[in-house]
């Protein structure tokens, strides 16, 4: 057996043989050419066929993957049209060059252009140009194109596939691809995703030559398995099976209300900690976006990231959640979250230290600069600003003072600011939920961190290892502040809801809907199990929301 | 011969998908569109051409229309640009 790991960029678990992908055999030599005009007519039929091929693939796109991923094909038949490509061909077919030829040389140029672009994405675009011609060379060359080759109930293996060759497979045929190179990022990974085929990439050159081999695709842990022994694949038999059952179970609740049997709502938000989870969580069929911890910023960064930067990416998370609430924490650095350049002094309890909002409003020039960059991004979509590690009403009023100064400072510079931003706390520490009534009269919502309120309820280091015989996820401690933060934040008119792990526990589901939770938060992988859980339950009339 | 300038503010500036909707725009009309970022100019009915633009978010393009539909052409582009850029 020989297993491969590298990146899961669509899960789900296909088992099969593996076939290697086959690309028609074509040739840009050079040749010589006796009649030009044949040779121009040859290169406009060819043209011509590779546009209505590409017009039909973006048809099959627009049903299958929606069309905001179906224009890249739109775009290539742009391409393959555009006066600049086509003179550049039948120019060079006319100094005698043979179509095929033509095609490779004129592609080739255009497509330098674009690797000589500053921006990344548009570098990107010389593997468009170098696609559609391609597809016109094979044509010229009577090469069979790719439908002809049938990958039935195969894991397919490729060096890379591009967003062409995708479309033309079979979702319902092809059980999973393993690539040795490929890209999260690429129009072929978002394609694969959106057919809902497993797929792992950039496993390395170990797949090629294996044809014919059992392959098991894991694209939930990541793995290819080849030649697998018996007892790995009757695990991942089993995988797949239950994997594969509890899709079908879900998918029937995706864009279902989250609502019990007896007609209590609950909204079903999702967690996000960076850019890179946003697709997931745009797929997860969240209801908005309950705890963007903004700290990567921050982490990723070798030095205090811009107003601009912030922005930039507040921007990106709002404008992917479009008329979806989405809460953005402000930085919840310190504690075991800590980059070099805020030069914070050793600390011998950190998770009682300096630490997020206490460092905010101990710094407030960088606080500022947080602050301004997400009342500019508020312009663009629905947001909430919360703040952590709060203990006191005054803090809440400080941090809520300075929010109210940088969003006047910019409407005098000019700069648009939503009328409304929500503002809100985590509920984290046994304080803010004891004094969680005085707390309520401040903030829009309350957030519960159920992390750290159980961490410093209970006074267990959960990254201490050795004290799980003492730990209790469900402590009724702990549960009775929840009770107590939801009651006191109800009574004062507000919403609250739990962002912390204990959130995706279905275990709880039922309590916390008893208790009136107005908002669950749970990573994007939970959403649908949560609704799912959720519209399973009953509890009994609307009225009894005692614990 | 109308004229206008715009400045991007879109936070990809002009790529694939909105180039290829400008040029779809741009071949409306009769008259001839095109599109300067600094010294590069483009034919605003060529695809390549307004891709190799390279324009980002905040550069200022210059957008000049001449011909039969000057008018229309240049109101429709800037509606555009505006909506979509």
């Amino acid at each position: 057996m020989l297993t491969l790991t590298g990146k899961p960029v669509s899960t789900g678990i296909g088992i099969g043989p593996l076939a290697t992908y086959r690309r028609a055999a074509i040739s840009t030599e050079v040749r010589p050419v006796e009649d030009t005009e044949a040779e121009l007519a040859r290169f406009r039929k060819a043209r011509e066929e590779a546009a209505g091929q590409l017009g039909s693939l973006y048809a099959k796109a627009l049903e299958t993957v929606g069309e905001k991923d179906a224009a890249i094909f739109e775009i290539h038949r742009m391409m393959l049209e555009d006066d600049e490509y086509t003179e550049g061909v039948e120019g060079r077919i006319r100094e005698g060059l043979n179509a095929e030829a033509a095609v490779d040389q004129t592609a080739l140029e255009l497509a330098a252009v674009f690797r000589d672009m500053e921006d990344e994405y548009m570098r990107g675009r010389a593997a468009d140009v170098t696609d559609v011609s391609r597809r016109v060379v094979q044509i010229l060359c009577g090469a069979a194109s790719e439908d002809a080759f049938v990958y039935e109930k195969v894991i397919l293996a490729a060096g890379d596939l591009s967003p062409e060759e995708v479309m033309h497979l079979d979702a319902e045929t092809v059980l999973g691809i393993v690539l040795s190179a490929g890209s999260a990022t690429s129009h072929t990974a978002i394609l694969i995703r959106n057919l809902g085929i497993p797929a792992v990439f950039g496993v390395g050159q170990a797949v090629c030559g294996q044809e014919g081999k059992t392959a098991v695709v894991d694209a939930i842990g990541g793995k290819v398995f080849l030649d697998p022994d018996e007892a790995t694949l009757t695990e991942m038999r089993e995988r797949q099976g239950r994997w594969q059952e509890s899709q079908k179970a879900l998918e029937r609740v995706r864009g279902k209300e989250s609502v019990t049997q007896d007609g209590q709502k609950v909204r079903i938000y999702a967690n996000a900690g960076h850019l890179a989870d946003l697709p997931g969580v745009v797929g997860s069929d969240a209801e908005g976006i309950g705890l963007f911890r903004s700290e990567f910023i921050y982490l990723e960064s070798d030095d205090y990231p811009t107003e601009e930067q912030q922005f930039a990416v507040y921007k990106k998370v709002l404008e992917a959640m479009p008329g979806k609430r989405v809460i953005i924490r402000t930085m919840d650095i310190g504690a075991d979250k800590k980059a070099d350049y805020f030069a914070l002094k050793p600390e011998e309890n950190p998770a009682l230290g300096l630490r997020a909002i206490r460092l905010c409003l101990t710094r407030p020039e960088l606080f500022k600069t947080q602050l301004r960059a997400l009342c500019r991004a508020s312009a663009y979509g629905k947001l909430a600003v919360m703040f952590p590690m709060i203990i006191s009403v005054e803090e809440v009023r400080r941090a809520r003072e300075m929010l109210r100064k940088a969003k006047l400072e910019l409407l005098a510079e000019g700069v648009p600011v939503a009328e409304t931003i929500e503002t809100g706390i985590m509920i984290e520490t046994p304080a803010a939920a004891i004094i969680s009534d005085k707390l309520a009269k401040e903030v829009d919502f309350f957030s519960i961190g159920t992390n750290d309120l159980t961490q410093y309820t209970l006074a267990i280091d959960r990254q201490q290892t050795g004290l799980d015989d003492f730990f209790d996820a469900h402590h009724p401690a702990l549960l009775r502040l929840i009770e107590m933060t939801v009651r006191n934040a109800h009574e004062a008119g507000i919403w609250a809801g739990i962002c912390g792990e204990l959130g995706a526990d279905l275990s709880m589901t039922e309590t916390f809907l008893r208790m009136g939770i107005d908002e669950l938060s749970v990573p994007a992988a939970s959403v649908l199990l949560l609704r799912s859980k959720v519209r399973s339950l009953d509890i009994g009339a609307s009225g009894n929301k005692e614990l | 011969m109308k004229t206008f300038s715009y400045t991007v503010t879109d936070e990809l500036g002009i790529h694939a998908r909105p180039a290829g909707a400008l040029v779809k725009e741009a071949k409306k009309f009769e008259s001839r569109l095109s599109v300067a970022k600094g010294a590069k100019k483009a034919d605003m009915k060529k695809l390549f051409a307004v891709m190799g633009l390279g324009a980002r978010k905040g550069d200022v393009l210059v957008v000049e229309a001449e011909g039969a539909d000057e008018a229309a052409a240049a109101a429709s582009v800037e509606a555009f640009l505006k909506a979509n850029l």
